[in-house]
């Protein structure tokens, strides 16, 4: 493992992937299988790779226990990984700790039990209120069931709820998004992820969408989808802190995944988990087997790891800085890489001012929403410009 | 003195050579088992990609005969492709004796003949070789028939091999031994070497690749380049064993390497003759018939700033391509670059792939040419082969084109569909003629023009894989030639403009148009591609401008994933080019050439 970088020890934050899944969506690339009866010996390992990976010194702010369909644990098995989480990596009792739920599996009586445990915040994978999306997305559940996960939610004393939604689907119209958006907005979370539906290689949905069985949705369609929720949950009061995030105001962030954007370390745990602490990052083999015969072996289950160069350190401060609202912290760039990004990026700042992407004070620079929309082309641009 | 033999192996492609070449080498136990690889010869990355050989190779081999002596085999693997002919006409001249492989189940074909007539051009001794026995297709009786009929050689004399399971190897030496005649020349007189071949290495300057014809040459005597006059001191002389093997001396007969600090990249010239300053030899010896590029294109450095890396580039390539050709071009669109001549389309490929990853050159190409002959109303005759200097068509009396005459062989049972293929090429048919019985050879003449971009490929889908081509540049003929221009936004790329024949503009510009639109990468604007003749739009097609540039999906941790992809295209990027407001990719200009089906 790396040395702590110098400027802190701050605190880290865990990940816990829970590989299995009920059956798998038509356009889900994450890692997870359908073998349930595999997740003892998954969890026994887990234990392992936790105790290979104590860090003795640290403390851990945040816990996200994701997936897959961490939903399908008993809870007596989710006690377990906070408590392991707790021996191991010194988890905070005032740590955020997200569970991440589906629809289909959520019961009020375990959701009770969880937050037993700790989890103060649960983030439903709702990702449709229509029903023929769902089908198309190939989910377990129906937008019923959505609504009686968030009041299971609510009954079992979650005061922090945040929901998944799905946008950009083919067909997709502004009034079935604008009804999505509503009915999400009256069920009061306090966050909210939007994500465009993107077709990832070697899913069933991208395979359909080569061989023609229905188009995608226009990059322009896409992108007024992509304006509406940002006035409309404006309206409501969200703030668009990340691209695809809004919370009800910046104490609601998800202060987990921020970490993820921001540098900060974390330790990923399970198959295809990854961990950062700058300048390295590391991930889990994509494969429970393998994850399984090394922790057997008593090896670290990585597949591989990267120690970044200053240029790619700093590719990445580009790209994850523009995704949010905060933008790039000038002074931040300045001590990370000893060079003025105003400076350094001037030509291509002051064109994409000029275009209405970006704006920038004497601390800060961030994409407008209209920006947002082409982070892609603008971070190509400036990163063409590191020599 | 030793007992010497140098030879080339020569075919048709991929009738073998560079596997028989593995075999000689590897029954001569020059290279450790572990050490070996197939084709090892190919080293070029590009060679090993595409399996076949781009340069002659050189590699001598100690070899014990049945008669007890030690000799010296000296080895050059030949490439097969026409483009790289002019590897093997001087890989030939610094040899007596030449290989010639046919493939058993592919029997003669045309660069069979072309090689056979180019090794009796140097007055070789020619031992037929008969490879690939072990194929269930193999009819060694036809290709003996053949070797008799078409090439006019002693089928007794053939050796038949398996180079792939190493049959007929020892008795194929014996040959090698027995049949070639040892050079001539006597190691006391003054020294007269023939360099034909030379690389650049970085630390030890130009590598000098040469065979001795009289005298002998040690480290630490000095030398004199007879044809550029410059002076150096030898220091080191070796032999090519796969590695550089450093030798006390080398003498009259052999093949071998020259180190002398030479870090003047232009005191070397392929041709050239080495000898002795204090004890100079008569004359220098022929040297080589200069290589007579067919088809021009220009090469640009992606980055302006990179014209002098590139220029220090091309000039360490051609020390090892002594084909290529080149001399400084300006366009409007892309600044200053160099107009270069190739042997053909694969060649100027192999170029640009050269560059690219030897000396790490980001470079775009213009759509290639063959070179016109324009006779203006006030008889001036001049030659073009860049559109961008093509005149005023109002003062053009007359266009000429570069016609070659193309021998086809094939079965017979393919005429028809290559006699459409030669006249859908504006192709005549000269004449047609029985090799051996089934198989037939047929001339054609056809414009230059209509055969370097996809005609050898076409023939090949059109005869099954049976059928072989080889050309030759005849003449100049009157051809009705227009000004191909292509417009982005508007403005006129001149890079992208082509000469074609009159009948081929439509289509021409069609295919430009719907390539550079596939090419182009979407932007924040609209872009008009259009395709214009003397003022006239023929065609046209748009890329629509874009509407967001964004995955918002979230991967959790795995931050490496983007950031991998991003990288990516930053290194891609570097092959693109502002015309204008548009960023053309470095592809754009190659797929303008691309005929596609018609
Ligand atoms: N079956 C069989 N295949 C062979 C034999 N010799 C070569 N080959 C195969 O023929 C193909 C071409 O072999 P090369 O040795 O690269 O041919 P080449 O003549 O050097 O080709 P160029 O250098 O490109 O002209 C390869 O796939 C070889 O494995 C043989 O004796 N028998
Ligand atoms: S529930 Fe989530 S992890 Fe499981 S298949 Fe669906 S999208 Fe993928
Ligand atoms: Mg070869």
């Amino acid at each position: 493992m790396a040395n702590p970088t110098p400027e802190s020890n701050p605190s880290i934050g865990i990940y816990v992937h829970i590989p299995f899944c009920q059956s798998k969506c038509h356009y889900c690339d994450f890692y997870s299988i359908t073998r349930a009866e595999r997740i003892p010996d998954y969890l026994d390992a887990l234990k392992k790779e936790m105790q290979l990976s104590k860090i003795s010194g640290v403390r851990a702010d945040s816990l996200y226990i994701g997936g897959g369909t961490p939903s399908l644990l008993t809870p007596r098995q989710m006690g377990n990984i906070v408590d392991w989480a707790a021996a191991y990596f010194n988890l905070d009792p005032n740590a955020e700790m997200t569970l991440e739920v589906n629809p289909a599996t959520a019961t009020t009586r375990d959701l009770q039990d969880y937050a037993a445990f700790g989890f103060n915040r649960l983030n439903i994978g709702v990702q449709s209120f229509n029903d023929h999306h769902l089908t198309f997305l190939g989910r377990r559940h129906t937008a019923k069931q959505a609504l009686a996960a968030v009041k299971a939610g609510n009954d079992a004393g979650f005061t922090n709820i945040g929901l998944d939604l799905i946008f950009g689907l083919p067909d997709q119209t502004a009034g079935t998004w604008k009804s999505d958006l509503l009915q999400a907005i009256r069920l009061a979370p306090k966050h909210l992820a939007c994500y465009m539906l993107s077709y990832e290689p070697h899913t069933p949905l991208h395979a359909d969408l080569q061989s023609g069985r229905f188009t995608a949705l226009s990059d322009l369609r896409t992108a007024d989808l992509f304006r509406m929720a940002h006035d409309f949950l404006g309206a409501a009061g969200f703030e668009h802190y990340e691209i695809s995030n809004y919370a009800q105001n910046a104490r609601w962030r998800s202060k987990h995944n921020q970490k993820y954007w921001n540098f900060a370390p974390y330790v990923g745990l399970g198959p295809a988990a990854h961990g950062c602490r700058v300048p390295v990052r590391w991930w889990n083999h994509r494969s429970l087997d393998h994850y399984l015969s090394d922790i057997a072996a008593g090896r670290l289950p990585r597949a591989d790891e990267e120690h970044l160069t200053l240029e790619q350190q700093m590719i990445e401060a580009l790209y994850l800085g523009l995704r949010q609202s905060d933008g790039i912290v000038l002074a931040d760039f300045q001590r990370r890489f000893q060079s003025d990004f105003k400076l350094y990026f001037h030509t291509a700042i002051d064109r994409f001012n000029a275009e209405g992407w970006l704006e920038m004070d004497d601390r800060r620079c961030w994409l407008t929403m209209e920006g947002m929309l082409f982070l892609d082309r603008i971070v190509d641009e400036l990163i063409e410009m590191i020599s | 003195m030793k007992q010497i033999r140098n030879f080339s192996i020569i075919a048709h492609i991929d009738h073998g050579k560079s596997t028989l070449s593995d075999r000689l080498i590897q029954a001569t136990n020059i290279v450790a088992a572990r050490d070996f690889k197939d084709q090892i010869l190919d080293s070029m990355d590009i060679e090993r990609e595409r399996g076949i050989t781009i340069k002659s190779n050189t590699v001598c081999l100690p070899y014990k005969a049945a008669d007890g002596r030690e000799y010296t085999l000296n080895l050059i693997d030949t490439p097969g492709h026409v483009d790289f002919s002019y590897e093997v006409s001087r890989a030939l001249a610094s040899c007596e004796g030449a290989l010639l492989l046919v493939d058993a189940s592919q029997g003669v074909e045309a660069q069979t003949l072309a090689n056979l007539l180019l090794a009796m051009e140097h007055n070789l001794e020619i031992i037929p070789v008969i490879n690939k026995i072990d194929l269930p297709s193999a009819d060694i009786e036809r290709v003996k028939h053949q070797i008799e009929e078409d090439l006019g050689l002693d089928s007794e004399k053939a050796i038949l091999v398996s180079a792939k399971e190493g049959t007929g190897i020892s008795e194929l030496m014996e040959a090698i031994v027995t049949k070639l005649p040892p050079p001539k020349g006597d190691p006391q007189a003054p020294l007269q070497a023939l360099i034909f071949d030379s690389h650049y290495d970085v630390f030890r300057g130009t590598i000098v690749h040469f065979r001795i014809f009289e005298g002998s040459l040690k480290a630490g005597e000095r030398i004199r380049f007879m044809y550029n006059n410059t002076m150096h001191k030898v220091e080191e002389v070796g032999l090519f064993q796969i590695v550089r093997k450093p030798q006390k001396e080398l003498a009259a007969g052999e093949v071998g390497y020259m180190i002398a600090g030479i870090k003047t990249v232009s005191d070397t010239r392929c041709g050239d003759t080495i000898t002795l300053q204090d004890r100079p030899c008569d004359a220098p010896l022929p040297g080589f018939r200069d290589a007579k590029p067919v088809v021009f294109a220009s090469i640009y450095p992606v980055a302006a700033d990179e014209y002098e890396e590139l220029a220090q580039s091309l000039e360490k390539l051609k020390l090892n391509d002594a084909s290529l050709i080149y001399e400084k071009d300006t366009s409007a669109a892309l600044g200053f670059g160099f107009r270069c001549g190739f042997l053909g389309l694969l060649h100027l490929e192999v170029v640009q792939e050269r560059l690219e990853r030897e000396y790490d050159q980001s470079v775009i190409l213009t759509v290639p040419s063959v070179s016109y002959k324009i006779i203006l109303n006030d008889k001036t005759e001049m030659i073009i082969d860049n559109p961008t200097h093509y005149p005023d068509p109002t003062t053009i009396e007359q266009a000429l084109e570069p016609y070659i005459r193309a021998s086809i062989i094939i079965p017979d049972r393919y005429m028809g569909a290559v006699m459409k293929l030669c006249l859908d090429r504006r192709g005549i048919n000269k004449n047609y003629q029985y090799l051996t019985s089934n198989r037939l050879e047929m001339i054609f003449e056809l414009p230059l023009s209509e055969v370097i971009f996809d005609f050898y490929d076409r023939l090949k889908t059109q005869t099954q894989g049976y059928g072989s081509f080889d050309y030759e540049v005849i003449d100049y003929r009157p051809g009705k030639l227009v000004k191909l221009d292509i417009l982005i936004n508007g403005e006129r790329v001149d890079a992208l403009s082509q000469l074609v024949h009159e009948e081929r503009s439509y289509t021409r510009a069609r295919v430009a148009c719907d390539k550079l639109s596939e090419e182009i990468p979407r932007q924040q604007f609209k872009i008009a591609i259009q395709g214009v003749v003397g003022g006239k739009i023929i065609s046209r097609s748009t890329v629509n401008a874009f509407r967001k540039d964004v995955t918002a999906k979230c991967y959790g941790g795995d931050i490496s994933r983007k950031r991998k992809l991003l990288e990516k295209q930053k290194k891609g990027k570097k092959r693109m080019k502002m015309v204008g407001k548009v960023m053309l990719p470095q592809s754009a200009f190659l797929a303008v050439l691309k005929t596609d089906t018609e």
